[in-house]
């Protein structure tokens, strides 16, 4: 349920299992919501720190996505780029209750900035 | 029967006998003709009925990651060229040493001169009742191998005794093979003997993850079943149920033979420095013999012994010292690392780094700044540099504060660079523990003209057993040699030690189906893999499964996932297809409305004849393609590996110089193979005279029509690095030029490794071989365009079509909007 901190975007299954789905952010950039193959559920601001990919389009495979660009690694739960590339991406807080996810409102708003 | 080795009536020579035909009997073997092959006449008698195999890496054959052929150390023909007479499957029964001979269990009689005992040792079988029963078995020799592959087919239950290293292999294997498999272990932490607690827990858990019950602190009451085993009880009164038990407590050494023929035995035959028992003509190696109180179950002291037997032999004496050892589990995905002592105690000091969520454990034991021991977990990279400082006693002090963190880091360079290690290694560390081969032993293979990977193990065998120091081998190679270094099968990814070639080999091999399945099989080391084998395991599965095989769309890049072209700024670009490069007005309309409609900003003639709209949004793909697909326009491709153009010049019908109707086989080409996903893009073109307009000597096939035919080119590249094609063959009609294109695009789909184009391809394979498959072999010419025609009965379905119906709308549309003046929409 939408409350004051967090935001319902939708099923938990509506996420493919090891693949992405965007929300959209009306005048910012798109959030991507991750759902890797453990079933973990993470989301990043929608851009490669590197050359501003749309990370929701790469191949997530352990807890990280490649971005669809260059190949640049990127942590799910950190936003790091792994290896020897550097930068960061913003990360959203995510909850997960009854099956519905949530993200964090705060944090959607200061990403999408 | 009696055995009469050649020669033996005229052959004046000194006559050594061994016994054992294992690791021990014959490394002792080959040392010796290593140092004089001539010095003396060889009789090897074995218990098995086959040749020398590495019996410690019977874990991987369970495990299915190796066939018996690939562990095998010496074949019939090392025996026969080395005029070895090898006595296999009739063991010796019998010394006599008054008489030097032996006698076997058929009752042959052997005379020695020098005798050598390398009987090794049997697996300790616990007293319970019920060991006996059918279905209860050791892990010691091939035949017990096969028992469990065995059982395995069969599935079901199967209980290991014994959570030491051998038992937690057998565990493995039996667990990949499809059991349910529970560990008894007595002890309260697995492999107490070469971990500690921490580390133990570890393994625990890891193994459990996998689906193995671990169950610590249980000590077996009996083995129970009626005709054959059918469970274990234990001391508590826990039954588990089992149609295999695999005992794998421990060893003895193998000293019956021995004790009988009165030689002094303690725990194991007592040998001296140079391996020569109570009797000066009788000699023991290996897991049999105790040198200086000592007994070793572990193959690295073996290769020293076996060093010190043969310059005894040769009248060179050196002197064994007995060997300091150290473990590693194999065990796909678990790295495990022992040496020395770690039990601690007055005046040792601990260092201990954990990393929870690398799942790292690394400790390191130092007594008056010498390491002592050293276990590791997770991360073993360093155990071998860790023991060559704990073999050599030497002084730490000045590496203490960094010593935990690794080589590299302690070496000063604060980045860990693998190649620097390797450097720093002394001559003596060793590099391959499963042939004992030093790191000098290496450089000097290499010096010798071994060159690459495979000649390496090819020569000195290191790395040739279970390949863990690959990584290794390669530095070494690399330092050696420089940019010199001929690259061998590159291993896929990080996440596997397979090839291209292997993993496509053992797909087919073992009838795979699936990406996990894969991954599970062949040991990958990580849970899902990664960007770069997903799509090369998904492209092999779907070339090797025609019409079978269920697409993983997860484990194709964006524009194969997407069917356009990701660009910059995260827009589409889409290329309709244009068969042989010919539209019409209607689809021109449709492309112009398009362009329109979706107020995309550009539109390009691209190199392969084709119109290219760019600027299209995810969202709008699908509405896009239905509108060109109104127009009868269906997917051009641009964006796979996979058919991409045929390009034409207009050919008979219109140029004054056309020899053909080049523009008419193009369509036609195209129609046959367009939809098909192959290892890499692929272009094909089609010029109508020699003047070659549709430039057709740069495509991956082209085609040149010529008076009297069809000229058939093959491997072209303008890309960044330029290649003229390689004329394949020279045919008579547009029948024989298609079939001959259908053959060669299936032998590239089957070959070729994934993101090869075929000019690299061929230039690996040779053109020699493309022509014998397909200009020379015309049923496999026929077999081939058969397959890829079968293929293509499943692939030409146009995928915009399909999402155009609302298939896959998931990957086109956001999964929720958020405006913040108003909330979620």
């Amino acid at each position: 349920m939408t409350t004051a901190e967090w935001l319902d975007i939708g099923w938990v299954d509506q996420i493919p299992v090891r693949g992405s789905r965007t929300v959209q952010v009306e005048g910012g950039d798109d959030i991507a919501v991750f759902r890797t193959a453990e079933g973990k559920i993470f989301a990043l601001l929608d851009r490669c720190p590197h050359k501003h990919g749309r990370l929701s389009q790469g191949i997530v495979h352990g807890g990280a996505v490649a971005c669809p660009l260059h190949n640049w690694r990127i942590s799910l739960s950190t936003g790091e780029a792994l290896g020897e590339d550097k930068g960061c991406t913003p990360t959203v807080p995510v909850k997960i209750d009854g099956g519905r996810v949530l993200i964090c409102r705060a944090s959607t708003l200061k990403a999408a900035a | 029967m009696e055995h009469r080795p050649l020669k033996a009536e005229t052959d004046a020579r000194e006559h050594l006998v061994v016994i054992g035909n294992g690791m021990a009997g014959c490394r002792a073997v080959e040392e010796l003709i290593a140092r004089d092959s001539n010095r003396y006449r060889v009789t090897i008698f074995g218990a098995e009925p086959r040749v020398n195999y590495n019996r410690i890496m019977l874990s991987p054959v369970l495990a299915g990651e190796k066939s018996f052929d690939d562990i095998v150390i010496n074949d019939a023909g090392w025996y026969a060229g080395n005029g070895i007479a090898l006595i296999a499957g009739d063991p010796v029964a019998a010394i006599d040493r008054a008489a030097k001979t032996v006698t076997t269990r058929s009752g042959a009689i052997e005379s020695y001169d020098r005798l050598l005992i390398a009987t090794g040792s049997d697996p300790f079988i616990i007293p319970v009742p019920g060991k006996d029963l059918p279905g209860v078995i050791a892990f010691r020799d091939m035949d017990d191998v096969d028992t469990m592959l065995a059982a395995a087919d069969a599935g079901g239950d199967a209980v290991v005794i014994g959570g030491g290293l051998l038992g937690l292999e057998a565990a493995h294997g039996l667990s990949l093979r499809g059991m349910k498999v529970t560990v008894i272990h007595l002890m309260p932490t697995l492999m107490e003997r070469q971990l500690d607690e921490a580390a133990g827990w570890l393994l625990k858990n890891a193994l459990e993850a996998r689906g193995q019950t671990i169950l610590t602190g249980a000590d077996t009451a009996e083995i129970v079943g009626n005709g054959k085993v059918e469970g274990v009880k234990l001391k508590d009164g826990t039954l588990i149920p089992a149609g295999l038990v695999v005992m794998a407590v421990g060893i003895r050494p193998s000293v019956a033979l021995a004790r009988d023929a009165g030689l002094a035995v303690g725990r194991g035959i007592q040998v001296d420095d140079h391996m020569v028992t109570s009797d000066p003509a009788v000699l023991a190696v290996g897991e049999c013999v105790e040198h200086d109180g000592q007994v070793y179950g572990l193959v690295a002291p073996l290769w020293d012994m076996c060093r010190s037997l043969a310059d005894g032999l040769v009248e060179q004496p050196t002197g064994y010292r007995g060997s300091v050892t150290s473990t590693k589990l194999k065990v796909s995905g678990i790295d495990v690392f022992s040496a020395g002592d770690f039990s601690g105690g007055d005046g040792c000091e601990d260092i201990v780094l954990r990393d929870a969520s690398r799942g790292v454990y690394k400790r390191v034991i130092v007594k008056d700044d010498r390491i002592v021991g050293a276990v590791l977990y997770g991360d073993t990279a360093d155990g071998g540099w860790y023991f060559d400082l704990l073999k050599k006693q030497e002084d730490v002090s000045q590496l203490r504060d960094l010593l935990i963190f690794g080589q590299a880091f302690a070496a000063g360079g604060g980045a860990a660079d693998p190649k620097a290690a390797v450097a720093a290694l002394s001559d003596d560390a060793e590099i391959c523990g499963c042939n004992g081969v030093t790191k000098g032993q290496v450089v000097s293979c290499i010096a010798k003209g071994s060159h690459s990977l495979d000649a390496v193990r090819g020569t000195c065998k290191a790395s040739a057993s279970c390949g863990s120091c690959t990584g290794l081998v390669e530095n070494i190679l690399t330092l050696t040699l420089g940019d010199e270094v001929k690259a061998g099968p590159k291993t896929m990814c990080k996440c596997t030690s397979f090839g291209h070639d292997d993993v496509r080999r053992e797909i087919v091999a073992q009838a795979m189906r699936s990406i996990p399945e894969v991954m599970q099989k062949l040991h990958w080391t990580t849970p899902d893999g990664c960007s770069s084998c997903r799509p090369a395991l998904n492209y092999y599965l779907l070339c090797a499964l025609p019409g079978d095989y269920v697409d993983d769309q997860q484990s194709r890049f964006v524009n194969e996932r997407m069917h356009a072209n990701i660009q910059k700024d995260g827009t589409y670009s889409v290329v309709p297809r244009m068969w042989g490069g010919l539209t019409n007005p209607t689809e021109l309309r449709a492309i112009a409305d398009v362009v329109e409609k979706y107020s995309a900003p550009m539109v390009k003639v691209t190199g392969g004849q084709r119109l290219d709209i760019f600027g299209i949004k995810k969202e709008d793909l699908p509405a896009v393609w239905a509108d060109l697909n109104a127009a009868g326009m269906v997917s051009g491709h641009a964006y796979g590996k996979a058919l991409r153009t045929v390009k034409t010049c207009v050919g008979s019908e219109w140029c004054r110089f056309g020899t053909q109707d080049s523009t008419g086989l193009g369509v036609k080409v195209e129609r046959m193979s367009w939809g098909s996903w192959m290892p890499h893009k692929f272009k094909i073109a089609v010029s109508g005279c020699p003047r070659n307009c549709a430039e057709a000597t740069i495509k991956d096939f082209g085609i040149v029509c010529v008076d009297s035919g069809y000229e058939l080119h093959v491997g072209g590249n303008g890309g960044i690095q330029v290649r003229a094609t390689d004329l394949l063959c020279k045919v008579a009609t547009e029948q024989e030029a298609m079939d001959h294109c259908a053959a060669f695009i299936q032998l590239y789909r089957e070959e070729a490794r994934y993101l090869e184009r075929t000019a690299p391809w061929i230039e690996r394979v040779g053109l020699e071989h493309i022509k014998a498959r397909i200009v020379d072999d015309e049923p496999g010419r026929e077999a081939l365009r058969a397959r890829f025609l079968y293929s293509q009965s499943f692939s030409q379905d146009d995928p915009w079509a399909q999402r155009a119906e609302g298939a896959e709308a998931e990957h086109h549309a956001p999964m929720a909007r958020f405006t913040p003046q108003k909330e979620l929409a």
